[in-house]
């Protein structure tokens, strides 16, 4: 392998019809094939090893007891205490904020995929006085840091009489995901053919209906990758619900009780119960994963692929 | 023109851009405002022109935070992408080529789908997660071993030199997988017969890399560096949950997010807060009009 890197970059340019070097070449690509991939698998299974222990390490930790966890942090549970799950199910509320967040992420992703839905549509496909500027005018969110809006937007929602509510935290996560929303399904609607929405024009839809009976169906793959990027954003929502909901406890999503439970697993010395919350937020993700793993992955990197 | 449109048309944007009007387009517009502002919530806000701006000048912290974020932006794109670059090269065109179509290593798909999975679960869960991971006594993940072995636990969050990257491992351990998916795509639609070419040409596989892969994948490094700057500029979550104190131990770790929360929903200091937000904001902006600038180049079509 050595040999290989060290030769002067312009052989990759010269005429492989020189017999000397192929032949040398030959019996050195072998090993160098052999110690690459070699090499490779031990850094790509160390690297797995990194990912799944200290998820598996938590899931374990989650069955013992403070005692156990101090003195054998390594060593699978004694007995399988399942009253810490319970007890981080009711006492620490994860059951509560769990369902909570299920709740807020349902009627923001569906509102989002809506009412992003119809202005793509509208954007991408007719033609009126405005329409760029408003194309921009969203677009543009997407430079802009959440950061920069996040004093005047606690104000906005405030003296809308929406501090410490859901409908509040559901209205402003659909209005910080109409950028990304829009954009991608824009140009997603752009590339659908013109035939059939004329067809259906001249049997009579309405604008309507064409675009939910029609339009709508056609770009059904587009809505999913978006509708996937849009439920993954907004369930790990951290910043805006601490925020938004700082004030009322029993409305709190997933992501802020858990990080509220850490602070008090301190306080109260309950580890394991501390590790079974963080195990009950983390398990339902990895089924999740499991089932809808290649739609997961091409809907998260299909803002980047071009 | 078609019968009917201009109802259609306004029926269908009146919700998304009102509701975006409201609660996107004027909170930033009245940041820039409120940042002229000494507003601290009860009585009314007066104009102090760059007052705030000034101060910030002068605010330690301020500039601790502007240091953390160039430290992230150097650190977090580097390895992640250096990283799952070497990884993504092993999955797709690590191992021999059977019939002309080149192969990944053994196991390709499996790891793949285990080193995407953090991307999914939400970063305050994964700073809760790393919290047990990196607790000094015996009772974390690393630092069980360490003293069983008899050897001193390390202070990951503690010490203060040390407690940075122990933040940017935790970053880099979520990102890699994403990158490896997002480049692997990219190598997929890099055309088998350049790599045969290259390789009857006695190409090796590190120069495979250097020469092939890298040059043709440069539009979608750019995306990646992009994306992991915009992810250096927020950092909110992470560091306010793992670190100690949010942003400690006496700043080692704050970014600007953690001081704008602070400044505003702790001590109630809007303008000044705004003030930060406007200078992430430009930050932010230089920082990708930046990255488009100086890695412009001409790409290569195949």
């Amino acid at each position: 392998m050595a040999a290989q890197t060290t030769l002067p970059p312009a052989s990759a340019d010269t005429p492989p019809d020189r017999p000397a070097i192929p032949a040398r070449r030959a019996r050195g690509e072998h090993h160098e094939v052999r110690l690459f991939s070699g090499l490779g698998q031990l850094a790509l299974a160390v690297w797995a090893v990194i990912v799944i222990v200290p998820i598996l390490w938590t899931f374990l930790a989650a069955f013992k007891n403070t005692g156990e966890i101090f003195s054998s942090p390594w060593t699978l549970p004694a007995e399988l205490r399942w009253e810490n799950f319970g007890r981080a199910w009711t006492k620490a509320h994860v059951g509560r904020y769990f369902l909570n967040s299920v709740f807020v992420v349902s009627c923001s992703t569906f509102g989002t995929m809506l009412l992003g839905s119809m202005a793509a549509y509208v954007l991408a496909r007719y033609k009126f006085r405005g329409n760029r500027a408003i194309y921009y005018l969203f677009v543009s969110g997407l430079a802009f840091p959440v950061f920069l809006a996040l004093v005047p937007l606690f104000f906005v929602v405030r003296n809308l009489g929406l501090l410490d509510t859901h409908t509040g935290v559901i209205l402003v996560y659909i209005a910080y995901s109409l950028p990304f929303t829009i954009f991608f399904l824009a140009a997603f609607f752009r590339t659908l053919p013109n035939s059939v929405a004329e067809a259906g024009m001249i049997d009579g839809c309405s604008h309507t209906r064409l675009f939910f009976q029609v339009m709508l169906p056609m770009a059904k793959p587009g809505l999913i990758s978006v509708a996937i990027f849009n439920i993954i954003g907004q369930w790990a929502q951290y910043q805006l619900p601490l925020v938004l909901l700082s004030n009322a406890k029993d409305k709190w999503v997933l992501t802020q009780g858990i990080a509220d439970i850490s602070v008090n697993a301190g306080y109260e010395a309950d580890w394991s119960g501390l590790f079974a919350a963080l195990t009950i937020a983390i398990l339902p993700m990895i089924l999740v994963y499991a089932i809808f793993q290649r739609q997961i992955q091409s809907g998260l990197t299909s803002g980047a692929v071009k | 023109m078609r019968h009917g449109k201009y109802p259609f048309v306004i029926g269908f944007l009146f919700a998304p851009v009102t509701l975006y009007v409201v609660f996107v387009i004027a909170p930033y517009a009245q940041a820039f405002q409120i940042s002229m502002t000494n507003w601290r919530g009860l009585s009314a806000p007066q104009w102090v022109g760059f007052d705030n701006y000034r101060r910030l000048l002068d605010d330690g912290r301020f500039w601790q935070a502007v240091q953390h974020h160039g430290v992230l932006l150097l650190a977090l794109p580097l390895i992640t992408i250096a990283i799952a670059l070497f990884f993504a090269f092993l999955l797709n065109v690590g191992g021999r080529s059977v019939g002309g179509q080149r192969q990944g290593v053994r196991g390709a798909k499996f790891y793949r789908v285990v080193f995407f999975f953090p991307q999914v679960l939400a970063v305050a869960i994964i700073a809760v997660l790393f919290q047990m991971v990196y607790r000094p006594n015996e009772s974390g993940l690393i630092n069980g071993v360490l003293m069983k072995i008899g050897l001193d636990p390390v202070l990951f969050l503690i010490r203060p030199n040390l407690a940075l990257w122990s933040i940017i491992a935790v970053l880099v351990w979520q990102a890699v997988g994403f990158y490896v998916v997002l480049f692997s795509a990219g190598m997929a639609s890099i055309p088998g017969e350049i790599y045969e070419a290259a390789e009857m040409d006695g190409a090796s596989k590190v120069m495979l890399f250097f020469r092939v892969t890298l040059p043709l994948l440069w539009d979608t490094l750019q995306v990646a560096w992009v994306y992991l700057g915009i992810a250096a500029f927020d950092a909110f979550a992470i560091v306010a949950v793992l670190s100690v104190d949010s942003g400690g131990p006496d700043g080692a770790t704050t970014v600007l997010a953690v001081e704008i929360y602070r400044n505003a929903f702790v001590y109630s200091k809007y303008g000044y807060a705004s003030a930060m937000g406007v200078a992430l904001f430009f930050l932010t902006l230089t920082f990708a009009a930046l990255t488009l600038r100086l890695t412009k180049r001409e790409s290569v079509e195949y």
